[in-house]
């Protein structure tokens, strides 16, 4: 086979996939960036290039900065968590402990319940007053709080479902990361008579590295793309205290109708995801152990 | 012969399967969006107007669509508008409509209309609902699912408190006194029980507005490019809102969720409730509790919104599917078929003559409770509706979640929103 026909038949092979990335991907992202700046057509009038001034609109909106300081708040708080509790989740269940199978399936069962049901059934643990929540803290002797509708607990109600979703899903990851790691370094290690922490810190940690990069990517496209759960159970408020950007975008785009200013946040959206992901490649990687 | 007439029937079968086409072609087909999921009650009901229609008009084909919620609806509608194929009619809100015509997506009725039929037929519906049908001296839309709002109060507890559980607040002042005596404490000074509860999650708005009403004030004008947000009356509203919660302390602190409002009536955990007339058969099967429905509490005077969806009629659509559509919907708002409707759903018969219908009659005088809604329409205004609507409520929404969660004063919250509203409706002054 010629070096030609060989590259052909590599395009050819990459051709379909390719082929769907660039008409649902690429060329939408591309779109999007073209569209940000014009403005957005309603009926009889149509769009008109104006440059930057979905850009100024931005700056200006208020909702915007909440929306987006709110989603750091929001990443900051689910992923460490999330990853925490799935590393320590996955230690556990690997273990050799009674009901092995049931314990990793009640940890998973909250990863396949689709958002809009786990978050409406949240909300009825968050009602004041007779809500799961409240009862438990009431036979405590904890005062009745409104904790979705308070603009100071809401975002945090709000990070504890997200985490609650996805740990189950990230300690999958790490589980199957766990059971690849040789059993023979564990043998070793108790034969050095180094403690169940050291073992962690040293073996087991380091060889889950690539496995954290990979949740951590995902993980952070995540919390930037979770909107669901708000939309069941505060629809952004209260006064915006829950807007997350998406959630922002959304309605900019689908309530509002303002698809330029709203293509322009898109475009923001993007740029961020993007930073963040070659980042964390960038970063991590060096500090990553392939085998 | 039994196997005869078998072979005779599946033959009638298939002939009938291979006509069906070439008849399709000589039809109008009608695709109409229905905010509902799939599934359920409404879908059945919807189904079977459909079919009905077809059976008295054979020339036409109606094809239910169920998009989801009224928000969903009106997403798929409008982006099916802007790709050139949207439905013929939907049923979406009626605050929809300046937005659909901004759109340049809808015709309005009187383009439509042919002769004195269809023009006393645009007249027969309550003058309340359809101020939020009209603008610019057109019809815009026809009410089909139509509610208001509604005080809804537990008789025994009403009992419980030493007051006349056939009594419900009749103005403001009834109501705080009321809701004191209805508003319950454990020994450590926690609520047990409320006098009552506004939500206020979502679309507070539009609870506000029956304060505002209550209070004689307007939120917009019927051209749509003017908000009254910081008017002086409109501020009282929200201040006398406020204080329920935290100077009278009878109402949960906070935003209160809309949708476990009925619930938490149903618990006792509130003595009184406002929430839409289209919870009536909710808490008719879940309230295990003698219940009284009421109009709400008058201030200067007595006021509610309205709500809900009417029908639109798409602009992208050929002459036949529109005459088609005109006939669909003059069907289905037929006295008996708006009455039925009402009945089956707990929506608001949307004409008077449906009330005068034998099968309504009937239901009336069995549960008297569902005739308060129609008795409150004289009261009734538009719901709050502009240019730019789901923009300029939201301005509105953020302002009353502020001052409702001790965030702003009233005064600084209803001057933010209307610094906001004006600002995005500056362009549609004309």
């Amino acid at each position: 086979m010629t070096r030609l026909s060989a590259s052909i038949h590599g395009w050819l092979l990459l051709l379909p996939a390719l082929a769907l990335l660039a008409l649902f991907t690429h060329f939408p992202a591309v779109a999007t960036l073209i569209d940000s700046f014009y403005s957005t057509p309603r009926g009889a009038r149509g769009s008109v290039y104006v440059g930057l001034d979905n850009y100024l609109t931005m700056v200006e909106d208020p909702v915007f900065w909440t929306s987006l300081v709110n989603s750091i708040w929001f990443a900051l708080g689910t992923i460490p968590i999330s990853i925490a509790l799935a590393i320590l989740m996955a230690l556990w269940v690997n273990d050799r402990i009674a009901g092995r199978t049931l314990v990793r399936m009640a940890y998973f069962t909250p990863t396949i319940l689709p958002m809009i049901a786990v978050a409406n059934i949240w909300l009825f643990f968050y009602t004041p007053q007779y809500g799961l929540l409240e009862q438990v803290l009431g036979t405590l002797g904890v005062p009745s709080h409104n904790w979705l509708g308070s603009p100071s607990t809401a975002l945090t109600c709000v990070i504890v479902v997200a985490i609650w979703k996805e740990a189950g899903f990230f300690m999958i990851f790490y589980l199957a990361a766990l059971q690849q790691i040789a059993p023979h370094l564990a043998e070793a290690a108790a034969l050095e008579g180094a403690s169940r922490w050291t073992f962690f810190r040293r073996v087991q940690f380091p060889l889950l590295m690539p496995t954290t990069l990979f949740v951590l990517v995902n993980a952070v496209i995540g919390a930037f793309r979770t909107v669901d759960h708000v939309i069941v159970m505060t629809r952004g408020g209260p006064d915006n205290a829950t807007s997350l950007l998406l959630f922002h975008l959304y309605q900019v785009g689908f309530s509002f109708w303002d698809t330029g200013y709203a293509a322009a946040i898109t475009a923001v959206l993007l740029a961020i995801l993007a930073t963040l992901a070659f980042g964390q490649y960038f970063f991590l990687e060096r500090r990553v152990h392939y085998r | 012969m039994r196997r005869r007439t078998f072979i005779r029937g599946s033959a009638a079968v298939a002939g009938g399967l291979v006509a069906a086409p070439a008849i399709a072609q000589g039809k109008t087909e009608v695709p109409f969006f229905y905010p509902v999921a799939v599934g359920g009650p409404i879908t059945k009901i919807i189904d079977g107007y459909a079919a009905d229609f077809e059976k008295e008009n054979p020339g036409i084909t109606v094809k239910p669509i169920y998009a989801g919620t009224y928000q969903e609806t009106i997403v798929k509608a409008l982006t099916a508008h802007k790709s050139g194929a949207p439905p013929v009619t939907s049923v979406l809100l009626s605050t929809d409509m300046f937005t659909l015509i901004d759109e340049d997506a809808i015709v309005p009725f009187d383009d439509l209309a042919k002769g004195a039929g269809d023009a006393a037929w645009i007249k027969s519906f309550y003058p309340a609902f359809m101020f939020n049908s009209q603008t610019g001296g057109k019809t815009w839309g026809i009410p089909f699912q139509r509610s208001t709002i509604v005080l809804y109060w537990n008789k025994e507890l009403f009992k419980e408190a030493g007051l006349d559980p056939e009594k419900p607040p009749a103005n403001w002042d009834e109501q705080v006194a009321m809701a004191t005596k209805l508003t319950k404490r454990d020994a450590s000074g926690n609520a047990t029980q409320w006098g009552m509860q506004v939500p206020s999650s979502g679309f507070p708005y539009w609870l506000f507005q029956a304060f505002t009403t209550q209070n004689g004030v307007e939120l917009m004008n019927q051209a749509g490019d003017t908000t009254y947000y910081d008017k002086p009356e409109v501020v009282a509203a929200l201040q006398y809102w406020v204080d329920l919660s935290r100077k009278h302390k009878v109402h949960p602190p906070g935003i209160v969720e809309w949708g476990t409002t009925p619930k938490d009536f149903f618990e006792r955990k509130t003595a009184m409730m406002w929430t839409t007339t289209g919870n009536l058969t909710n808490v008719r099967k879940n309230a295990k509790f003698d219940f009284g429905v009421a109009m709400l509490p008058a201030g200067k005077r007595r006021g509610t919104p309205t709500g809900g969806g009417n029908f639109y009629v798409f602009k992208k659509s050929t002459p036949q599917q529109r005459e088609a559509a005109l006939k669909f919907i003059r069907w289905i708002t037929s006295p008996e078929r708006a009455a039925q409707w009402g009945i089956d759903t707990g929506y608001v018969a949307t004409r008077p003559d449906a009330w005068q219908t034998p099968a309504m009659k009937t239901y009336v005088q069995g549960f008297p409770a569902a005739a308060v809604a129609r008795d409150q329409l004289p009261y009734a205004v538009a719901e709050l509706s502009t240019h730019e609507n789901q923009r300029v409520t939201k301005a509105l929404n953020d302002g009353l979640q502020a001052a409702l969660t001790g965030a702003k004063t009233p005064e600084q919250a209803m001057k933010d929103s209307q610094a906001e509203a004006a600002r995005i409706l500056r362009p549609y002054k004309k």
